[in-house]
This record gives C-alpha cells, structure tokens and sequence, in this order.
C-alpha cells in the first residue's frame, strides 16, 4: 500500500516539476536561438568587471604576516581620507598597538580624535578627546546627518569591508583605482546609459556607478614619512587596502600561525592512531594461523 | 540485545564493583561502545562516520556554550557582540571558526553517513527504527543550523530568515497567521532573534537525546556491515573495543586535520561576505543564498515555477511541499525499497540507479541551489528534481520487486577470509550442509 502511495506521491512531484520545465522552455522557445540570453543586456552586466584583479599582499596565505609598516602607511590613508566619511566603529584605539605603536604614540592619536562625551558639569552631550580605551568614532553625529552629507547614500562602516565583499582587499583596492571616463564602447552600445549626477563610473562597481567620489586623486595626496615608498595613487591604495585588511581581522596572522603547530600535532596523532590501527587489527589475521 | 556471545563486564576494582552495583554506568559503556558491543568485522571506513558525527555533535555543544557566554541576542548588539568575540575575547575567534565550520563539517559527515544507508540500504529490517530516528535527527540539525546562521544578525542572517520563515506563509489560509506566530511579528526582529538564540540552545540537546535513541535502537540488532549478510556466529563479529575504537580513532584524526585546516587556513571559505555586513531591512542583497548544506533542497524549492492545475495549488506552495516532502519521503524508504538484499554491492540495478542517477542528482541539486535563479540553473534543477522524486519513490520500488541480485557470501566471516578459512571456522555454506 506504501509502494503504491510513494508511487503515486513521486509521480505528482515529478509531473509537477516537469509542467514548470515545459512551461518555462514555451516561455523561452521564441530566443532558443540565443540560449542564455532571455532578456536585454544591461551596460552594468557588460561592463561591470566583476574580478578584481589580484592583490598581493605580505599577510596572504599560509604564512602570512603583517607588515607592519605598510599597515602604518594605510592608516595614515585612512585617517586623512577615508576617516572624513567612513567610521571604524569595531577598532578601538588601543588596538593600534598591534601595528607597531607604543602606548605613547597610541595616546597621542587617540586624543586627536573627538569622541562623544558628557560634560561633568552640566550633563549635557559633547565631545572630548579620544582615549586609548574608546573606539574610532563616527564622523556623522546619525545616519540621518550621513545620509544629508552624501545625497542619501550612507558611507558603509569599513571595520568589516575587506570581509564584507568578493575578493576582499583586492576588491577594496580595485575600487579605489577603478575610476575613470566612460568608455567609448559603452557609449556606443549603451546609449541610454547614463552615470547619474551623484555618482561617478567605476567599473568594479556593480551599477558602474558609485557614489563615493575619487578619494585619492593626487600623487603625494598623503605624505608618507621618510624613508618609505613613494605615495602614488597605487601605493596609497595598496597600502590602505592592507589595513582595511587588519581591521577586518586582527587576528589573521596569530590564527594561520596557531594553525601550523596544530596540525602538525594532528599528523603526528593520527600517524600514531594509524599505527594503533594496524597493530590492534593485526591480531585478527595470526588467529588464522592458529587455526590452520 | 545483543550476540549470546557478547562479552560480559567484570568490574575488577573495589570501586567500579561497587559504582556497577548502584549504579552500573560503566557496564553501559562497556555494552555500548566497549568490549562488550560484537560488531561485523568486516565494516569498511564508511562506518566511521557515525562516530564522527557524535564527535561534531559534541564540538558544537561546547564551542556554542562558550560562544553563548560573549553572545547576547539582541538586534542592537547581536552584531557587535560577535565581532567582540572575533576580536577581544580570548581565543574567540578560534571559537567562532571552530562553531561556524564545525556546522559544515557536521552536515558533511551527516551527509557521508546517510549516503552510506542509501548506497547499503542500512534502512531496511531489522534496522527501521535506527533509520526513522536517523533523519529525525537530521531534521532537527537542519532547524538547528539554520537558527544558529541567523544569530550573528548579518545581511544573510536577516534576508535567510525572512525567506525561509516566508516559506509558511505560502501555506493557503493558515500561513501567514503561522508566519507571524513563529517571528513574533511581522518581520524577523528582536522577537524572533531571541527565540531563535533560545531554541539553538535547546535544540542540540534535543539532537543528542535523539541520538542515544538512534544508538539504543542500534544496538538492538547490531550493526550492519557491507556485504548486507547478517551476523551469523561468533566469527562474524569482533568486539567494538579495541578494533573500531582503534579503527575510529585513525578516521577521527583524518577527519581533525581537514577541519582544523579549514578553521586555520579558510575559515570563511564556506561562509558568504554579506554576512559581515550587519542585517540591514530596508536593503535586500543582490543574492540570497542559504548555506551550502541547504543548497539540494532549496534548489527543490525554486525548481517549481509553475502553477499547478491552473493555480490551485501556486508555485510557491508547491515547492514548500516539494522541499519538505524530499526529505519526508527518506521516512517511507524501508517501505518503498523491499527487496531482501541489503547492500549495493550485490544488487546490479539498483547500483546503476545509485551511482548513474542519485549521486548526479544530488550534484546538479547542489550546484544549482547555490546559483542564481537563471537559466540554464532552473532548468537543470527542475530536470534533476524531477529525477529525484522518481528516485526514492517509483525507482525504489520497481527495482526492488523486478531486480535479481546476485549471489550473496554464505557469511560475513567467508566474505572476509574466504571460503577455505572460513569452512575450518564452521562457518561457510559447505559445512551448513
């Protein structure tokens, strides 16, 4: 009786599904000569590239680790670009320690920030320096005042960014560097295409239209101290790519270098446990012996 | 239960005969997971995952318990929380990666080990209880893990829960009523965050008191084992301990290295990017997409796109149904398939159905859940959807009626060491006679 139901029930699921299969190939038969291409290209599918071409940085991989210079020049980038409309709001001051700063120099850019405070007197809301303790702060008070400062569009926090999208770093550096003119080709194919007045064409964007304005235009736009490279767009870009990096994960290089001894002990237990193995089931075959 | 040949527990210390008086919990170790369990000697690696998946089991209750302690379930703070753990607890990140990729490794050993029953029809008598409480379990690990990706309250987390609770409200006149029931609202917010953190507490304890079940019912006719013959004599079998808890032991350490790779080196690698990107209503992402362990059966779900006897019954329920119904029908199978051979190896056709059309299907169903609805992906999984249903429901049976399997080992000791070695043990079909 349960054969003749499964049956019954596996027909209806499978006539079912297979209705939706010919009703969607009928829907399609009229461009079958054109397989895969049901509707209209649109400019962003065409022109949006959707791989970021490949960064390298001193933290990839296996045996990674940070330099702490390059993560030093990209938070200078950050603090004199970015920090004008991207918070932080997941790294503490006191985290900086870990990019090679002493207690000091923590202090001293910490308290180069304001952060929201109350006024021991009065208790009305304020601002005062930032301590090592406190987190980057906000630029806007609110989402409201980001959103009026940038034409509705509020600029994401970058704590997460380098984790937060396909590619990572490599993606946050080919944005950085992806703007320019529309190309003739897309004009000539698209015209309709049009860039709205608040945003700018980047072609690693998905809409091809972002509405962050070129942060770093200018060779020399930050100035780096001495001995280190020189701050070409590139340089600046790579550089604040490889922090944005270390905010998202602090904890990289310590968690690929616990990972090496941990599996070295696992290949060492599981050779022993092997070997175990092999010694415990040897026993099984001498028993034929005996009995021969 | 048991074999009359079992060995029997003989606490040697004062103070385990006496615990074994009052309360004799190590002999039910011994019995279970000792000595004292006589399991077929012929049982190949892919028994070992049975074994493992209680490990994941385990490693989930304690990363989660100590996850739970830096973790507080509120839309305010869910987000932020997780990211103190990542970043100022100790070792937190460990945990977090352990928990997350601890979920995957779970669903694929849970996976390994229901294919194991398929491809040996572990399903069938004496072994129907073990089986139904089998996908009991799995069913409540596919409630659990999806609760517990809603926790960290990022853009997926958010846009997962609204589609899969979504899914109730295709249900006609009851739905949206139990849509709101089970959110607490309207939308998933804090009430619906906080119930779930409260359920993904509960639920894997539920899991674990299903599992001694599975374990218990286990026992009463013993494992099976490749060949699909039963155990016979006393030859066939050899205790649990210390060959399988040797033989445990070196897949254990297998199975340790590639999780502890992934936790290590690509920890992310399974997850999606959206999901740091803290849950945000008003703005939907480009692709929702559930986590890999549900790629088959969400891709069931989108395989339904047309309205069924003129829109009485919508797309949409339809492949609610559909989607539940896939692994509802895994309760029928020791029904649906009753031939008296157990394992594939010795039934022609039904390998031929297995490793030609099941295990493709799976593939295409994996694939295509994890794409974007476009074509050629609907197409293809309404194609291997089709299949599947077919599969489990009118193939099993008909192959099992018109089948002729082939010949079987008299025993399992002969299967193993021939039949010369086997005729000295008493045990193979010439000394029968």
């Amino acid at each position: 009786m349960i054969r003749i139901f499964g049956i019954l029930a596996g027909l209806f699921f499978s006539l079912s599904v297979l209705w939706a299969f010919i009703s969607g190939a009928i829907a399609v038969a009229p461009v079958l000569g054109e397989y895969g291409q049901f509707t209209e290209p649109m400019a962003d599918k065409v022109f949006h590239e959707k791989h970021p071409p490949a960064l390298h940085l001193q933290s990839d991989g296996p045996f990674g680790t940070w330099d702490l210079a390059q993560l030093q020049r990209g938070f200078q980038v950050y603090k004199e670009v970015c920090a004008a409309c991207h918070s932080l709001k997941f790294v503490a001051f006191r985290d900086l320690e870990e990019l090679g700063y002493d207690k000091g120099q923590v202090k001293t850019i910490a308290a180069g920030f304001q952060v929201p405070g109350v006024d021991p007197n009065t208790g009305e809301a304020t601002t005062r320096p930032g301590m090592p303790t406190d987190y980057f702060p906000s630029p806007y008070p609110n989402e409201t005042a980001a959103k009026a400062a940038n034409n509705n569009a509020v600029p994401p926090d970058l704590s997460l960014m380098a984790k937060a999208r396909h590619g990572g770093p490599a993606y946050i550096h080919a944005i950085l560097t992806g703007y320019g003119p529309e190309p003739e080709a897309l004009k000539q194919q698209f015209p309709d295409f049009k860039v709205p007045s608040t945003g700018h064409y980047n072609k690693y964007f998905p809409s091809l239209a972002i509405a962050m304005p070129p942060p770093l235009t200018a060779e020399g736009q930050v100035s780096y101290a001495e001995g280190q490279p020189k701050p070409t767009i590139e340089q600046m870009s790579t550089d604040v790519s490889a922090f944005l990096e270390w905010t998202a994960e602090p904890k990289k290089v310590k968690r690929t270098q616990t990972g090496w001894p941990v599996l070295g002990f696992l290949l060492f237990a599981t050779i022993l446990a092997y070997l175990a193995k092999k010694q415990v089931w040897a026993a099984l075959k001498p028993k034929k012996k005996h009995t021969a | 239960m048991s074999f009359p040949w079992a060995k029997q527990y003989e606490p040697k210390h004062p103070l385990m005969r006496f615990l074994d008086e009052k309360l004799p919990m190590p002999r039910l170790v011994y019995n279970a997971i000792g000595s004292g369990y006589p399991v077929p000697r012929n049982l190949n690696y892919m028994w070992n995952f049975g074994v493992l998946a209680g490990f994941c089991l385990m490693l989930q209750i304690v990363t989660g318990v100590v996850l739970a302690m830096h973790y507080a379930a509120n839309t305010q703070v869910a987000f932020g929380t997780t990211e103190h753990i990542m970043r100022d607890v100790n070792w937190g990140w460990m945990m977090r990666y352990m928990h997350a990729n601890g979920a995957s490794a779970f669903f694929v050993v849970v996976y390994l080990h229901i294919f194991r029953g398929f491809y040996y029809s572990s399903y069938k008598a004496p072994r129907e209880m073990v089986w139904l409480l089998g996908v009991v379990i799995f069913l409540l690990m596919m409630a659990t893990a999806f609760m517990g990706y809603v926790l960290p309250w990022g853009q997926m987390s958010f846009w997962g829960a609204k589609v899969i609770t979504g899914l109730f409200g295709a249900l006609p006149v009851v739905g949206e009523p139990i849509q709101i029931w089970l959110l607490g609202g309207y939308a998933p917010d804090n009430a619906a965050l906080n119930r779930f953190f409260s359920l993904h507490f509960l639920l894997p304890f539920v899991i674990a008191a299903v599992v001694i079940l599975h374990i218990w019912a286990l026992h009463i006719p013993g494992s099976s084992n490749p060949t699909g013959v039963e155990v016979k004599s006393e030859s066939d079998t050899i205790p649990f301990h210390p060959y399988y808890t040797a033989k445990d032991g070196f897949g254990l350490g297998v199975f340790l290295i590639l999780y502890f790779a992934m936790v290590f080196f690509l920890p992310n690698y399974l997850g999606h990017p959206d999901n740091y990107i803290e849950a945000n209503p008003i703005s939907t992402p480009a692709h929702i997409v559930p986590e890999w362990y549900f790629w088959p059966f969400y891709a069931i779900l989108r395989a339904f796109t047309a309205d069924i006897f003129f829109g009485l019954i919508p797309a949409k329920l339809m492949g609610v149904l559909a989607m539940f119904s896939a692994i509802l029908c895994w309760f029928f199978l020791p029904w649906l398939d009753k031939g008296p051979v157990r394992s594939g190896h010795y039934r022609p056709l039904f390998r031929k159905f297995f490793w030609f059309g099941l295990i493709p299907t799976m593939l295409v169903l994996f694939y295509c859940g994890g794409a974007p609805a476009e074509e050629p992906y609907v197409m293809l999984s309404q194609l291997a959807t089709a299949y599947y249903f077919l599969h489990f429901l009118v193939i099993l049976p008909i192959i099992s009626s018109i089948e002729k399997p082939e010949p079987l080992p008299y025993s399992i000791t002969e299967a193993v060491l021939g039949k010369d070695e086997a005729a000295q043990l008493g045990d193979s079909a010439d000394t029968a006679k």
